[in-house]
């Protein structure tokens, strides 16, 4: 099990989820992840027999991809906070921990996720038990909130904490990086895989419209380092002022940025186009080219 | 939480099909009259409630 180090407090996590429920939650970034997951499997140009949508926030995915033939079965894989939402939905349902996934081997034709898996602790051990479930030739694509996601909070905390409190607490959650996730999937066994950023830059009233959003997502501060007493007010009013002063356009809005990072990739299958043993080559790059073949000076190793 | 269950079909074949231990990953046994997925490997029994599998081990019974 995990024995990396513990950044979120998943049950912190639950509550947050649970209290952007009754706030009425922001859905306008799982909304937008989960057209774009739609897309992206319809250029896949496959039909999937049986899928998991595992511990995406709310159920628009499995909604968009009901709206497809691209899926015939989907099960949700949630956590618990999520376990009351949708008396409604027909869909097959289990809770349980995107950590301690309880799936069996090779039963799975895709996976998907859309903006969950930024709050996993150990994300390499989810990555291998998604592979696993898996059949060969399966698909995992999934988004989550990456690379410089919030920087302008993460940057505006940091300025008023230094300014007025003489030190810094975590606010803002690392975000994995895309190409630390390349290499996660590639050390977790996918083949051919691939990830890539959909950028946004979302305008705010003020730093305090975002924050309610965030609250509105559920994605408030869950960090296990976290500072326990409530943030002073004068931090948070400096903290906004310097937002507002760095990141503000000239009609007083302020930008946030969020990364969506994508990720996909495939268990491996003898079917599946297989990288040839070095100097294997039967042909000559300098003749595909049409050109003539000029020497580097040094041989390759031997 | 002691309601019986609401109907026969409550758990979906298909689900138990693909579900497992989420510790040990070993085989899960279905016990219909309790509602619940026993792991001998975990020593756990998991509910369902309402149809939902509940598969977290702090959810879970202890067998002895």
């Amino acid at each position: 099990m995990a024995s990396g180090p513990i950044v979120f407090d998943r049950a912190a996590l639950r509550r947050n989820l649970r209290r952007a429920e009754k706030l009425g939650p922001a859905t306008f970034l799982i909304d937008r992840a989960a057209e774009d997951l739609c897309d992206r499997l319809s250029a896949v140009l496959l039909r999937f027999e049986l899928a998991a949508d595992l511990a995406s926030p709310t159920d628009a995915v499995r909604r968009r991809l009901r709206g497809t033939d691209l899926v015939s079965n989907i099960i949700a894989v949630t956590g618990p906070a999520n376990a009351g939402v949708a008396a409604h939905d027909d869909d097959r349902k289990i809770i349980a921990d995107a950590e301690a996934l309880p799936l069996r081997e090779d039963s799975l034709d895709l996976v998907v996720s859309a903006l969950a898996l930024q709050f996993v602790n150990d994300l390499p051990g989810t990555f291998v038990q998604v592979r696993r479930a898996l059949k060969p030739d399966g698909l995992f694509l999934a988004a989550l909130i990456g690379g410089d996601s919030l920087i302008e909070l993460r940057q505006a905390f940091a300025a008023a904490e230094a300014e007025l409190e003489h030190g810094a607490s975590p606010h803002v959650a690392p975000f994995a990086d895309i190409r630390a996730i390349g290499a996660l999937l590639q050390r977790a066994g996918f083949a051919l895989p691939v990830t890539d950023v959909d950028r946004l830059s979302v305008r705010y009233q003020s730093p305090f419209a975002l924050m309610q959003d965030l609250r509105r997502m559920g994605a408030t501060n869950a960090l296990a380092e976290r500072r326990r007493i409530p943030l002073r007010r004068g931090t948070l009013m400096r903290m906004a002022e310097i937002y507002a002063e760095r990141f503000g356009d000239p009609d007083g809005r302020v930008r946030a940025t969020f990364d969506i990072v994508w990720l996909s990739g495939w268990k491996p299958h003898a079917s599946q186009p297989q990288p040839l043993a070095p100097g294997s080559a039967r042909t000559r790059l300098a003749d595909a080219l049409g050109t003539q073949e000029i020497p580097a000076g040094d041989k390759a190793g031997r | 939480m002691n309601e019986p269950p609401r109907d026969r079909h409550a758990v979906d074949p298909k689900l138990l099909e693909i579900l497992v231990c989420p510790l040990t990953k070993g085989p899960l046994e279905y016990d219909a009259e309790k509602q619940e997925l026993i792991s001998r490997s975990a020593k756990l029994a998991y509910p369902i409630r309402d149809g939902i599998p509940i598969m977290l081990p702090e959810e879970a019974r202890a067998l002895e």
